[in-house]
């Protein structure tokens, strides 16, 4: 890297496309932001989470030519731990992506709010109905002669640290030097010298406060992080202030107030930061030390608004990321019109960080401010320790902790929701258990994420429970965790505990089948079988309460009563989730991918001739081979699907269904040397028998000719393994998604068509008493293997004719669906468009 | 900066003759330009209330404006933006009963009472909607 790297960090990849509104059918509202940092770009986020996208078209300035980064992330970029490419938080694609008109390297000169026009530094003249200023904070740089060159430019070898092109910079700058100076002790300045001291740089610290991080600790903890500080190399100078950069054409030295000269060839001033308001001062607003807003973030100006660093709020000018966040919430609320009403009261700031290699985490008041307050110091300076909190009136009110951070995540708790504190008051500090470190969710840091399908972070689980949802179904509702995979439903269980403090209700409807019909499955599949009812509406009539339908339970009634019915279930169109209605899987710009049915991963010249013609005639975006051994053509408008099925002459794959879906083999023992057993014959019978059936959850399965498991059947829900003799080994529950479980050997038989006995078999069992939606994975080891044996093998329950007769009525009701609603619409505008004002699909042909 | 592909918005002149998404005539019979603003409050035919099976929703256009209109099997009409707030998913696909609206992509649910949603999103937008002679109308 250079100091001429000029390359835009979050920048679009070159031939990238956008798709843009015609600007002559935009009636959208003009929704300006000047200043594309963490404030400004996460505002831009709330609003287009809050469906703003449609309602403001949305143009940002930004001073930097980059897209929005991670600021925080500059000291790990410094230090080398990061690479700049992982702090992109937004890229130029991103905005491109959304609509958003960015307008990045434009700085803005002045706002016109009576002609309500932003006026740029290119010239432009941008109209705005609302306007947002979230220009942040500059590097506050101190008084001291020689520190600018005759241009008015830092003086070469002086660097601000608070952008990416300044921590080019000093990477660039550290090669070649060997001793820094760090002006300023404070969080910034610590990191600074940290990772300047990584770079094997002499470093020397100045501060002009009498202790460390002057603004966060008290002065004792602020002593035990100067000896921990020094004891890694660095020198401290306190109480002094840096009066004169020595050099002329570029940096030699640093002199202090007190007459000494600090040799260096590099100096980083992190001396604090100041809001930048110059825009807003330009333009006639009203500016204190920040400018000035309400609780709804509003200037002086109705229409001119301030969030983050730049604002300042009953007084308060805040420096960190947190409150700039709980300001884009606030404000994407009151213009979005998701809650006019929303106000902002100030941040209760909390900062957990590490600095300098120690741990530090500062929430509130550090020192006693009235008579009555109960403050409590643990300190250890020997071992680098320092704790301390601050309580007034049972609650507290704020806490210091160096160098043990162990009791963070509790602290943090009780100072933000007012928790009850232990009796013991050094409870707050320090276990008093037998030594057994508390360990687990409360430790995790309200950031980490904890849904990966969704994004749902702790800090969002504790957030619905502090809402008031009081069992683990609620939470997830509320936040969609676990809602996805599912494969953190666990931990999300075990947050939820912790969050509720003992105060979780037990979640009624854990046990029932669907949400809206409080009965378990075996109970469900009586009453429907006793009543008589075959059509989800019937269901819910009959056995909801208050006959009260449930959009959520309609999907899970609607396999069910095709599992009971077969052909003699009464099919409602309104009950199935619409890949079932229009027999495609749905994708995220609303069209849908169409796989056609390919026995065994087994096709033929003319299939593949025939699905290359069609892709072509329709211009597929993308044609991609599946992991189910098939051909997914995706990205098709939903009104060419019966046009597209029909030119396909192929059934469906069912590639969407919670159903059987394919079976994969490997090349057995017609080509392979080493296969055993004719897998691909079998797999293709496999297929041609259960083609379609529907299931709590979708079904995969394999075939391989030998150990060898070149298909994966160790790892699919029903996977067959040929060992030699004609002989075949039978797993289930096996997985290789989210979870990853090899199945259990159900048995090993001597012909395929015993295979293909016991496979119909253990798949009714499934469909007959798994939960809606659980894996067979999930499902044999909660009824357990040896069960499962018992009922298939020996028929201990005396069920396995009904098994064998279920799994037949099923599989005489299955028709094509791409055949039948190809030629008939099931219901009327079946495969209308959604979106008809949409241009889809969205992806352009690859 | 590329260069960015525009895309046409549909139109009268230019969008697929697929039943159901032209563009509404005003309910007092003056014919609309493709393009024309929506009028705040102004009522559009868009369609036969047949058009519409009971218990699911289909898309329209009122005015330039894409709405999805619902029948619910309690009798009630409803119609929605036809964008969910969310990630832009086609409402018209998602299911529904008397009290919410889910949308397919990711099971966002939105109450029909006021268009706020269960699941932490931004509230949709509900348009008046009623019926006249078998005609569905909707005021954008």
């Amino acid at each position: 890297m250079t100091v001429t790297d000029s390359r835009v960090l979050g920048g679009r990849r070159t031939g990238a496309t956008t798709l843009h509104l015609d600007d002559e059918l935009d009636l959208r509202g003009r929704l300006v932001v000047v200043g594309n940092g963490m404030a400004g770009a996460r505002f831009v986020e709330e609003v287009l989470e809050r469906g703003g996208g449609e309602q403001f078209r949305i143009t940002v300035f930004g001073d930097e030519p980059h897209g929005n980064y991670n600021r925080i992330m500059l000291s790990p970029v410094l230090a080398g731990e990061s690479h700049e490419d992982e702090i992109v938080l937004n890229s130029h694609e991103w905005y491109a992506d959304n609509g958003i008109d960015l307008r990045a390297g434009v700085p803005v000169e002045r706002i016109d709010t009576a002609a309500k026009q932003v006026h740029a530094a290119d010239g432009s003249v941008t109209g705005y109905d609302h306007l947002v200023l979230a220009t942040g904070s500059y590097s506050f740089i101190p008084p001291m002669k020689g520190v600018r060159d005759d241009a008015g430019e830092l003086l070469p070898g002086v660097y601000g640290f608070r952008t990416i092109d300044e921590t080019r910079a000093m990477l660039d700058a550290v090669g070649r030097c060997r001793r820094a100076v760090v002006m300023g002790g404070g969080l910034l300045g610590l990191e600074a010298a940290r990772a300047l001291q990584g770079h094997g740089l002499h470093v020397e610290l100045v501060h002009a406060a009498p202790y460390l991080m002057n603004m966060q600790l008290d002065p004792e903890a602020g002593a035990i992080l100067k000896r921990s500080v020094e004891s890694l190399g660095i020198a401290v100078h306190l109480d002094v202030f840096a009066t004169e950069v020595i050099g002329g054409d570029r940096v030699r030295g640093v002199g202090l107030a007190d007459g000494r000269q600090l040799d260096a060839d590099l100096l980083v001033i992190a001396a604090g930061v100041r809001p930048s308001s110059d825009i807003a001062v330009r333009s006639g607003l009203e500016v204190e030390r920040g400018i000035v807003v309400d609780d709804q973030l509003r200037t002086d100006d109705p229409d001119v608004y301030a969030i983050g660093e730049c604002a300042q709020h009953r007084g308060s000018v805040y420096g960190l990321v947190a409150p700039a966040w709980e300001h884009a919430k606030v404000l994407a609320d009151v213009l979005t019109g998701t809650d006019p009403d929303a106000e902002y009261h100030g941040s209760r700031t909390a900062t957990k960080l590490k600095v300098a290699g120690v741990d530090v985490a500062v929430m509130g008041v550090n020192t006693p401010e009235r008579d009555d307050d109960e403050f409590l110091v643990i300190s250890e300076p020997k071992r680098g320790v320092h704790l301390s909190v601050v309580i007034r009136d049972d609650k507290l009110v704020g806490a210091t902790l160096l160098g043990d951070t162990r009791k963070v995540a509790f602290l943090t708790q009780a100072f933000d929701r007012g928790a009850p504190l232990p009796e013991e008051r050094i409870r707050l500090l320090v276990d008093l258990s037998d030594g057994v470190e508390e360990v687990g969710v409360a430790e995790m840091p309200a950031d980490s994420q904890v849904c990966n399908c969704n994004g749902v972070s702790k800090g969002d689980i504790c957030g619905a429970v502090a809402d008031g949802c009081s069992s683990v179904g609620a939470v997830m509702d509320r936040t969609r965790a676990g809602k996805g995979c599912g494969s953190c439903k666990s931990l999300v269980k075990q947050i939820v505990e912790w969050a509720a403090d003992g105060e979780l209700t037990e979640d009624p409807s854990a046990s029932w089948y669907v949400p809206g019909i409080p009965m378990a499955k075996p109970e469900l599949m009586a009453a429907i079988r006793q009543q008589d009812l075959r059509s989800v509406s019937a269901v819910f009539a009959a056995l909801a309460p208050g006959g009260q339908e449930d959009a959520k339970s309609k999907m899970g009634l609607t396999s069910l009563l095709r599992t009971i019915w077969g052909t003699e279930y009464v099919q409602e169109n309104d009950a199935k989730f619409i890949n079932d209605r229009v027999h495609g899987n749905i994708q995220r710009d609303g069209t849908f991918s169409v796989v056609p049915q390919m026995k065994g991963g087994v096709t033929t010249p003319a299939q593949l001739r025939r699905i290359a013609e069609v892709a072509e005639k329709y211009e597929v975006p993308m044609v991609k081979v599946t992991g189910g051994q098939r051909i997914d053509l995706l990205g098709v408008r939903k009104e060419d699907l019966p046009a597209m099925w029909d030119d396909l002459g192929m059934p469906s794959g069912y590639a969407y269904g919670k159903s059987f879906r394919t079976v994969k083999t490997c090349v057995g023992s017609d080509f392979c040397r080493f296969g055993l057993g004719d897998s691909t014959q079998l797999g293709i019978d496999l297929e041609t028998r259960f083609q379609g059936i529907e299931s709590p959850a979708k079904m995969k399965l394999a075939v391989v000719g030998c150990p060898r498991n070149c298909a994966e059947a160790y790892v699919k829900d029903v996977g067959v393994v040929a060992i030699g003799d004609g002989r075949w080994e039978v797993y289930v529950g096996g997985a290789a998604g989210a979870t990853v479980r090899k199945g259990d050997l159900l048995a090993t038989v001597d012909s395929p068509e015993e295979v293909i006995t016991l496979a119909g078999r253990f798949m009714q069992y499934y469909r007959e008493n798994a939960n809606w939606l659980e894996r067979t994975y999930d499902f044999v080891p909660r009824v357990g293997l040896q069960k499962i044996q018992q009922v298939l093998l020996e028929d201990s329950e005396g069920i396995v004719a009904d098994l064998d007769e279920g799994m037949q009525r099923s599989i005489d009701a299955y028709t094509d669906p791409w055949g039948q609603d190809g030629k008939e619409p099931a219901t009327p505008g079946q495969f209308r468009p959604s979106l008809p004002l949409v241009e889809l699909p969205k992806v352009p042909v690859r | 900066m590329n260069t960015v592909t525009r895309l046409e918005h549909a139109t009268e002149v230019d969008q697929p003759t697929t039943p159901g998404t032209e563009t509404g005539t005003p309910a007092t019979g003056v014919a609309v330009p493709g393009r024309a603003a929506p009028v705040r409050g102004e009522a559009y035919t868009v369609g036969r209330v047949d058009e519409v099976p009971i218990g699911e929703g289909r898309a329209f256009v009122a005015g330039g404006v894409q709405v999805a209109v619902f029948r619910l099997r309690d009798g009630s009409m409803h119609a929605t933006q036809a964008a969910c707030p969310h990630a832009g998913g086609p409402l018209a696909d998602g299911q529904t009963d008397v009290d919410v609206l889910v949308c397919p992509l990711h099971l966002y649910a939105y109450r029909w009472s006021d268009g706020s949603s269960t699941s932490g999103a931004a509230p949709v937008r509900l348009y008046p909607v009623h019926q006249a002679g078998g005609e569905i109308v909707v005021e954008v």
